[in-house]
């Protein structure tokens, strides 16, 4: 069987670093692994996704409408933007935080209130604080590593060895970092 | 050993372990980190070309010379390119020759979609299409193969799917390959009309020849599941057909598509009671099989555009609708691309605009695109590459004609589409003596496709340093009496020179020059050209600033307006120091906030 786990956010957010980890992780533990991503115009600021699919054999790189066993979203927003390509009975796991775009920024429309509760009153939903907890472990970048430690912890995904996958990735002087913040995010 | 790579990596690989000595490109999504890869191989000689005609001829001539030679480029790129190929296609290679095409079904960044099989066909060379990363990697090297033992160019099509998409692929060796000797044969590289007459009829033994080998290759192979419905099916489409209908049919999975197999897809035909062909964006496959006098469905269920993902299969094969999650509209707001904080191109847009009705922008394509939208408005149109002069030359002969028209036309392009063929339709506004008003938006590098460097950069493909293409003095060696050099950031100077274009009733070039916020690499001197560049900070002072928002016709997304305060104020994480915002507000209430340190 094929699983589909699809990452959102905002670039700069290290989306695909996660994805990247999280695919490392699953190739180890002998998956056939498929990952895409649509690399647009190169402007900062925008709504980003990578998709991995994983399984026996994948044949689709990319993950249709109502699909996504788990949606991992790096921010409110985004979350509620990829909504759709959540399966039903899916699991969205999201971090707690909100990333303006220009128009909101510069007064023109508000920040949309209430995505939580809109959120959860249609999926199963597992809210984490992952920005907060990373600024406090000393660096807001490693959000990215926390949400994985998130997922594996709601999914059944805790035998990958994804500290191993760390150390095959991130840079060496961040090593130690991003594994305190993988193991901050199982806790949350 | 496997790696995960997407399909441009593993297109890189296939050019390394085959063997290739040379490799040329011109950016463009989805084909740029193809020669970003092979660049990465220091056993391959890697450059970046002008424009795609100028890398595929560079490719044409490594060929001939004896060497193994690569050339990439996207879709729209084999329009530029074609010249060449065309009657490459007839003199043959030396070293083998093989030619990238990057399609992009669904338009993800591109201004059109077209299906390039059609060149293969038109060219009358053949085409090989991967639905993985280890299809490319693996058909990269039987295109070398190809190309040497049928003395041809091969053609490789990929889609974006496949370039972007990251699977397994086993890595190998690098081929020794020697570059071959090199003897002068008139009669075949001097495609004069009269050996033109006699390589035609080498084109067309070649393709009989062909066309018994596709039959036999071992890139077309059918999957059979022992059904009676059937799928012939090439590229990601086959990926995306197994992901959607399973075992539930029989596929005839085309790799060598062209020429296409008659034989193979005869006998496919004949045994299935019925033959989807499922293909993205033109019937090619299709109109094939139904010359052949079989009865397939093709594009009369599945859509002429878009990508067939397995949804889109599912629907139109098995009328099955997924109820998805409803994303509720009132919870998202866009985030819509704008130029980045310190991009060069703001200040000079945000002074042309207040010329609105004056004028009629000819656009172009590159981050500058951008200013079509708000709060610029600057472009009328945007056709292709190196139009912006051309479409804008030809359009000020009409507006001239009509006695209550007296707008100019003010012509905008990039200093890489400049490179590319903005050089060739600027000399034409020159040598027919027109007037219009032509910007050269120099930030010293191709921003739009990720900061590719370009003559004019300073520096080439694999890091070498490189000589600087000076556009001042290119300019006025085509014999432009008007040309001035500005700093975009510096809006008086802005304004003072658009006035002196439109006050001019000759032609102009106007080149603003600053660099790209993302441009990575720069020389020493560039240091003393760009004073303080992404030195400095601005910030609004809260006591001044009347929350009348004037600097947000800046477009920049540094700016942050607090509704309770009514005031602006500038993020801290963003700013570059540009100053644009500073020189708009009429209050004076932006001032630098020193050292960004
Ligand atoms: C024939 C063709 N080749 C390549 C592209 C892809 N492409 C779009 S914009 C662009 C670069 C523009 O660079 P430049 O003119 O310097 O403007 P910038 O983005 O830096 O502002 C490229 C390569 C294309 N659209 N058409």
């Amino acid at each position: 069987m094929t699983r589909s786990i699809k990452l959102v956010g905002v670039g700069g957010q290290g989306t695909i670093l996660a994805a990247k980890v999280l695919c490392d992780a699953l190739i180890n533990a002998g998956y056939d692994v498929k990952m895409s991503e649509i690399h647009g115009m190169s402007q900062r600021g925008g709504s980003v996704s990578s998709e991995i699919r994983f399984g026996d054999e994948v044949y689709s790189p990319v993950i249709e409408k109502g699909k996504a066993d788990v949606l991992i979203a790096f921010e409110l927003m985004e979350a509620e933007r990829a909504l759709d390509y959540l399966s039903k009975d899916g699991l969205l796991i999201v971090n707690n935080h909100k990333i303006n775009s220009m128009v909101t920024l510069n007064g023109k429309v508000p920040y949309p209130e209430g995505i939580v509760e809109d959120l959860k009153s249609k999926v199963n939903t597992v809210v984490v604080n992952a920005s907060d907890e990373a600024i406090a472990l000393g660096n807001a970048k490693v959000m990215n590593i926390m949400m994985l430690g998130a997922l594996v912890n709601a999914d059944d995904l805790h035998t990958l060895d994804i500290e191993q996958s760390i150390e095959n990735t991130v840079k060496e002087k961040f090593i130690s970092l991003n594994k305190q913040a993988f193991q901050k995010g199982k806790e949350l | 050993m496997k790696k995960l790579l997407t399909g441009n990596e593993a297109i890189a690989r296939g050019a390394y372990e085959a063997g290739v000595h040379f490799a040329s490109a011109y950016p463009g999504t989805p084909s740029t980190e193809i020669l970003e890869n092979i660049g990465t191989y220091k056993e391959i000689i890697a450059e970046w070309a002008p424009n795609e005609k100028v890398a595929l001829e560079t490719v044409i001539g490594a060929s001939i010379a004896g060497g193994r030679a690569l050339a990439a480029m996207k879709h729209v790129g084999v329009n530029v390119a074609a010249d060449p190929l065309f009657t490459f296609a007839y003199t043959g290679v030396n070293g083998g020759a093989v030619l990238i095409s990057a399609d992009e079904p669904g338009m993800h960044s591109s201004q059109n979609e077209q299906d390039n099989r059609n060149y293969a066909k038109f060219a009358k060379i053949p085409m090989l299409e991967p639905s993985t990363s280890q299809e490319a990697k693996d058909m990269v090297i039987a295109a070398f193969e190809l190309s040497e033992r049928f003395d041809t160019i091969v053609m490789i099509r990929l889609t974006t799917r496949v370039c972007h998409s990251k699977s397994m692929v086993s890595l190998n060796e690098r081929k020794k390959v020697t570059p071959k000797v090199y003897e002068k044969d008139f009669n075949k590289y001097v495609a004069v009309p009269a050996i033109g007459r006699q390589l035609r009829h080498k084109v067309e033994e070649r393709l009989t020849k062909l066309k018994a080998y596709t039959n036999d290759s071992d890139l077309n192979y059918s999957v059979n599941n022992s059904k009676q419905e059937g799928v012939i099916v090439s590229g990601m489409a086959y990926q995306f057909a197994r992901e959607a209908l399973g075992d539930t049919v029989d596929y005839l999975k085309l790799g060598f598509t062209h020429p296409l197999p008659k034989d193979t897809i005869d006998t496919f035909c004949q045994s299935h009671d019925k033959v989807y062909i499922i293909e993205e964006n033109d019937p090619y496959i299709e109109e094939f099989a139904k010359q052949l006098g079989h009865h397939v469905v093709g594009k009369d269920i599945f859509p002429y555009s878009g990508e067939l993902t397995p949804d889109v299969i599912r629907r139109a094969v098995l009328s099955e609708n997924i109820e998805n999650l409803e994303v509720n509209k009132d919870k998202i707001v866009n985030r819509p691309p704008t130029f980045c904080s310190g991009c060069p191109h703001r200040g000079f847009f945000y002074e042309l605009g207040k010329k609105r009705r004056k004028i009629i922008v000819a656009g172009d394509i590159g981050c500058y695109s951008l200013a079509v939208g708000q709060p610029y408005d600057m472009m009328d149109w945007l056709i292709c590459m190196g139009a912006a002069y051309s479409t804008g030359h030809g359009a000020q002969t009409i507006t001239d004609l009509k006695p209550d028209d007296d707008r100019r036309l003010v012509s905008v392009m990039g200093d890489s589409t400049f490179f590319h063929t903005g050089i060739n339709s600027l000399l034409n506004t020159v040598y027919n003596g027109g007037k219009t008003i032509n910007i050269i938006l120099d930030n010293r590098i191709t921003g739009m496709t990720g900061q590719q460097d370009n003559p004019g950069s300073g520096y080439k493909l694999q890091g070498e340093t490189a000589q600087i293409g000076d556009i001042e003095a290119i300019c006025k060696a085509l014999g432009i009496k008007h040309v001035r050099k500005i700093n975009p950031n510096d809006l008086k100077e802005v304004k003072a020179t658009i006035n002196w274009a439109l006050e001019l009733d000759e032609m102009s070039v106007i080149i603003t020059n600053w660099p790209c916020v993302l441009k990575k690499r720069y020389k020493e001197e560039d240091f003393e050209t760009y004073k303080d560049m992404w030195q400095t900070q601005d910030m609004v002072m809260q006591d001044t600033c009347t929350g009348c928002k004037a600097c947000l016709r800046s477009g920049c997304p540094s700016l942050v307006f607090d509704k309770e305060k009514g005031k602006m104020s500038i993020d801290r994480t963003t700013c570059v120091g540009c100053d644009v915002c500073l020189q708009i507000c009429p209050y004076d209430a932006i001032v630098k906030a020193g050292d960004a340190a």
